[in-house]
């Protein structure tokens, strides 16, 4: 049974707020400075063209830099671990109306986080990838990198519009933001979001 | 197995991260084999269904703006000055109404850049460059052309025999209006056989000299002729 309901969970390590909060800027720097690069309008705004461009380049080399970094964290490496498994309560979870009601007691991640992250991942090694064939645009033939800028493009459409629903979630719950800058979490907040893993915690 | 090793790896559950994350990049793998041909699609799709939109999303089929400089420059449409200097033998010094006085053309053609994007069927009117240089009058010495843009850094290059085909345009207009201001306003040269950087925004100066100037990405390593589909080592299909 919950003690007092002022008891602290530990929920993120430092090496991961760190992962986090660096990585969170670096894609705010690339969505801003691509969206200037790539809306006439906006572009028109500011110009600086050259500026903006270095900008998204230096953003965009460093964004493996981070995530290299956090794998030398046991706790990153271990939630990247839960992140990646799906167990059956995950998809009911996802296919549940009440996802929110706290019945299906899901563990640390739920589905949503997971499918969150995995994508983030993915995408993050496409807009890199593609993001080479653009800058060394002269080694490849002008097919890939018409293909490479389509790709480039509405991933990054794709990817505003996830970072901004990320957002969005985030505003609404200040102790799950409260997790993410101080590394714990109220015990109560933790048996109502993530229950499972407030046994587990617990547990340990 | 085991019971217990048996629950253990059910506990884990399936990876199904990995999998969207292998997913992801599979896509995207596929999209930049066939982008060249999707992006084509999805642009005859948006301008079918909601022609407005290219505008906004570049990536729906519209132009990409391309500057040198900081910001757009701008000019006092009554102060502006097309000059024409060099080896002609009346320099002229053109007001917007005097290249209004001209004879008018109207062209519409595909615009491909270098970069590979590429836009059908633009309309677009102004002067002859041939016939502005017949207002001026063309030196016998004179064999090539450098336009310069009152942006103070872009410059480009044509030779005279290419400045009088018909189709290089001293464009005013686009789409039936006045050249917006990230289109070149007031004044821009629409060589339309070739890549999009010969044609000139903001084109405020055109120099009749005996060689041909390389211009600002030519010295950058562009193809000084950029015809579309034979430099630049691309192969697009000619602009029509």
């Amino acid at each position: 049974m919950s003690q007092s309901s002022d008891a602290l969970l530990p929920r993120f390590a430092r090496a991961e707020r760190w992962v986090h909060r660096t990585l969170g800027i670096l894609v705010g720097v690339l969505l801003v400075t691509g969206a200037f690069l790539f809306f006439p309008d906006l572009g028109a705004l500011i110009g600086n063209r050259q500026l903006v461009t270095t900008t998204h380049e230096v953003a965009g080399w460093l964004i493996p830099v981070p995530l290299l970094l956090a794998l030398g964290s046991r706790a990153f490496r271990s939630d990247a671990g839960r992140l990646n498994r799906f167990s059956p309560s995950d998809w009911e979870w996802l296919r549940s109306r009440d996802r929110r009601s706290g019945r299906i007691r899901v563990g640390k991640f739920n589905a949503g986080q997971k499918l969150n992250a995995a994508w983030t991942l993915g995408a993050l090694i496409v807009m890199f990838g593609t993001g080479m064939v653009m800058f060394w645009s002269s080694l490849f033939p002008d097919s890939l990198r018409t293909g490479a800028t389509f790709v480039h493009d509405w991933t990054a459409l794709a990817m505003a519009v996830i970072v901004l629903g990320h957002i969005w979630m985030a505003y609404r719950d200040a102790i799950a933001r409260t997790g993410m800058r101080t590394g714990s979490v109220p015990e109560d907040w933790a048996e109502r979001e993530h229950g499972a893993w407030a046994d587990e915690v617990r547990s340990r | 197995m085991t019971q217990q090793s048996e629950l253990r790896s059910s506990n884990r559950g399936t990876p199904v991260g990995r999998r969207v994350v292998l997913g992801v990049v599979g896509l995207g793998v596929v999209g930049v084999a066939t982008g060249r041909w999707l992006s084509q699609g999805v642009g005859d799709v948006v301008a079918a269904t909601a022609p407005g939109l290219a505008s906004v999303i570049p990536a729906a089929g519209g132009f990409r703006i391309y500057t040198v400089t900081s910001g757009y420059p701008e000019v006092d449409p009554a102060a502006y000055r097309l000059s024409l200097s060099g080896l002609v033998e009346r320099p002229l010094s053109l007001s917007l109404t005097d290249l209004a006085d001209l004879p008018q053309t109207q062209m519409t053609k595909d615009f491909q850049c270098v970069t590979g994007w590429r836009v059908d069927d633009v309309p677009w009117s102004g002067v002859l460059l041939r016939d502005v240089l017949d207002a001026a009058g063309v030196d016998q010495d004179a064999a090539a052309l450098t336009l310069t843009s009152f942006d103070g850094a872009y410059t480009e290059s044509l030779t005279l025999e290419q400045a009088m085909r018909d189709d290089m345009l001293v464009a005013t207009t686009m789409y039936g209006a006045p050249l917006e201001v990230k289109h070149g306003a007031p004044v821009r040269l629409i060589a339309a056989p070739m890549y999009g950087y010969k044609s000139i925004k903001w084109m405020d100066g055109i120099e009749l000299t005996r060689e041909v100037q390389p211009g600002y990405w030519e010295v950058r390593g562009y193809d000084v002729d950029a015809w579309v589909g034979q430099s630049n080592g691309r192969t697009d299909e000619p602009v029509v």
